[in-house]
């Protein structure tokens, strides 16, 4: 049995990019995810929902190892190494990348940050592919503000997924791309997420009102989470159910 | 009385008026003595701590990629040097003193853009200075490769106060940089600078300044960009200095007229440092912007003032911030709109504040160590103004900003 105990769990690590297990989160004192387990395979897509204040961010910013969501308990592991101790930017090397939902303002042209993020992540010049991301994601006329100043709510979200690609992730951790953003901006990240995932890169990508999953060329599986506690584990085909008729129904599953 | 002695007496009247803004300095602490005069064939020649601290600060001591050269140390010119093809057009460089006995024409431009008695500093420049660049272009010469200024204080206790004046011809062009510095423990530089940027020509000024933690230094200068005209002013201040007090002034008399003046600098131990721009749109359509950022630590106290005093159909744009590296620095940042026309547009923005954790988490999930999220925020923070640069001082420029950092992040 203990060979087999082992094969099992050589099978999960090799199929999952990222396992969380059994994870409690606190803020201060204050507990905000509780026993949440999850694995993402490369290349798939699981989706996260929730109602307001259900830990879903902190769940994410956990994962990504931001010093004030603290693991209690239980561990996370990325291709089978637990980083559940590891800094923020030693995770990002290894290829977690988080889409932050708000970020902070940076007081630094968004063109720098951009530089030093290729500087980082690409090697040698790529100026050419870097200036073709910026036409894709629309982003030319935000290089000379400061980050994130005086953005509108796609802007953000578009250059914020736009930093992600260019840390080049195996797991991208997305905090609710499609929150305040209009449908053509939803699209355009939907399609973006879908080439992502048809590339290999594993996400998880928390959203409060949906939309988005209806563009995504697919979703392989459904979190939802209420109260810090992931309490459905399934299939995706329930979510315009839940847009419809919101999250009572899961009592009715 | 000639026209000399006629500024001469009206200096002398203000050799006790104290300048508005910054710490009254008691100039006779130092010695305006005249030096004896070397002349050397090449800036290697330089003694050796000048020398390296002339590389340090992207002087080409080779001359290989320069038009010219100007270098003044305490109060002789050792250098004037223009190219052969530069000089073919009809280019000078050579010290002030012997441009107003070259051409009459120069008294047009002595003390014409700023007053002899505009205050102390300016009083005993012309009483007790010596030499200082004179610079011309004639029209339609484009004088892209650098030409390079260079004023060092060698000699203890001394007092520097030079006259430059700068003419750039219509349709002329001219890409001038300079590079200032002290080595001894007591030492004063009073720089004057008169800038004529005539009809559509265009000036870039990129100043370095590399003083020591007692040195005091008093800038004054003065452009005026006639129809057309361009003047991009980038001054950066790269290591301690114990006071320094400046406003340079751009006057765009012309229509379509244009000046961006942009500040870089560090502020430590207890320096006190007050810099400002101000830009005056006389003629229709014109444009500027001033723009500072000020490294703040120790007990340093910077002030950073902007002023535009707008006109017809002029848009102006100040931009000045501030980062506290430590608990005790202190910045000020004192922007002034003036309209003095309905059209004109004026706007301003400024900001002084601390790196918050936000930002360095932020930057630290993006996979920056947290030391590397201060650099990329302190770096980042001084990038302004340098796309304006010559594409062939940016590349030095952007190394000198990141010397900067370092000493500012200590």
């Amino acid at each position: 049995m203990r060979a087999l105990d082992a094969l099992l769990e050589w099978l999960e690590v090799i199929n999952n990019m990222l396992r969380v297990k059994n994870v409690t989160v606190a803020v201060d004192d204050l507990i905000v995810v509780r026993d949440a387990s999850l694995s993402i395979g490369t290349g798939e897509i699981h989706i996260m929902m929730g109602p307001n204040g259900a830990g879903k961010s902190s769940l994410l910013k956990a994962i990504m190892g931001i010093s004030d969501y603290k693991v209690i308990k239980g561990n996370i592991l990325f291709n089978g190494k637990d980083i559940t101790d590891l800094k923020p930017h030693e995770r990002a090397k290894l290829g977690i990348a988080l889409a932050h939902q708000n970020p902070p303002k940076v007081r630094v042209k968004s063109r720098y940050i951009l530089t030093k993020l290729m500087e980082l992540y690409h090697k040698g010049s790529v100026d050419k592919y870097l200036r073709e991301l910026i036409k894709e994601f629309n982003v030319e006329h935000l290089l000379d503000r400061e980050l994130y100043s005086g953005f509108s709510g796609g802007e953000i979200k578009r250059f914020e997924l736009l930093t992600v690609i260019l840390q080049k992730p195996k797991v991208c951790l997305l905090d609710e791309p499609d929150s305040g953003v209009d449908i053509d901006t939803i699209r355009k990240l939907a399609s973006i997420i879908s080439k992502l995932v048809n590339d290999g890169t594993s996400v998880l990508l928390v959203t409060h009102v949906g939309h988005i999953v209806k563009y995504l060329s697919r979703a392989d599986v459904l979190y939802v989470m209420v109260g810090g506690r992931i309490v459905y584990q399934g299939d995706v085909s329930i979510i315009p159910r839940l847009l419809e008729r919101g999250y009572q129904i899961l009592t009715e599953l | 009385m000639n026209w000399r002695e006629i500024l001469k007496e009206r200096a002398r009247k203000a050799l006790n008026k104290k300048a508005p803004y910054g710490t009254d300095i008691v100039l006779s602490n130092y010695s305006w003595k005249v030096s004896e005069s070397v002349v050397i064939d090449s800036l290697k020649a330089l003694p050796k701590p000048l020398l390296e601290r002339s590389k340090a600060m992207g002087v080409d001591v080779d001359e290989k990629s320069v038009s010219g050269t100007y270098l003044q140390l305490d109060t002789n010119v050792l250098r004037t040097y223009v190219t052969e093809k530069f000089k073919k057009y009809g280019v000078y460089v050579m010290s002030v003193e012997d441009a107003i006995k070259k051409f009459d024409w120069v008294r047009n431009h002595y003390w014409k853009a700023i007053p002899v008695d505009l205050d102390k500093y300016t009083a005993i420049t012309e009483l007790y200075g010596r030499h200082g660049y004179f610079i011309y272009v004639p029209p339609g010469v484009k004088v892209r490769e650098p030409l390079q200024a260079c004023l060092f204080i060698h000699r203890e206790g001394t007092a520097q106060a030079v006259h430059n004046i700068i003419v750039v011809d219509e349709d002329a062009e001219l890409n001038l940089m300079t590079a200032c510095a002290a080595l001894p423990t007591r030492a004063i530089h009073i720089g004057v600078s008169e800038f004529y940027i005539k009809r559509n020509a265009k000036l870039t000024f990129t100043m370095v300044h590399y003083w020591g933690p007692t040195h005091h230094v008093r800038p004054r200068a003065t452009a005026i960009v006639e129809e057309g005209g361009l003047f991009i002013n980038y001054y950066v201040h790269i290591a301690p200095v114990k006071s320094l007090q400046m406003f340079p002034t751009a006057i765009l008399k012309g229509a379509n007229a244009q000046a961006y003046l942009t500040t870089i600098l560090v502020g430590s131990k207890d320096a006190h440092i007050d810099v400002g721009g101000r830009i005056i749109f006389k003629g229709a359509d014109t444009r500027g912007e001033i723009a500072s950022r000020s490294l703040i630590r120790d007990n340093a106290h910077v002030i950073m003032r902007g002023e535009l005093i707008g006109g017809t159909q002029s848009r102006g744009h100040i931009d000045c911030k501030g980062l506290l590296l430590s608990p005790k620095a202190i910045g000020e940042a004192i922007p002034v709109l003036k309209s003095i026309n309905e059209s004109a547009e004026l706007t301003h923005e400024a900001a002084i504040g601390r790196i918050s954790r936000d930002e360095l988490e932020y930057l630290m999930s993006k996979g920056f160590t947290e030391e590397e999220a201060v650099s990329l925020i302190v770096r980042g923070f001084l990038e302004v103004g340098i796309e304006r640069l010559p594409l062939q001082l940016r590349k030095y420029v952007s190394n000198v900003l990141d010397i900067i950092t370092k000493y500012a992040k200590g």
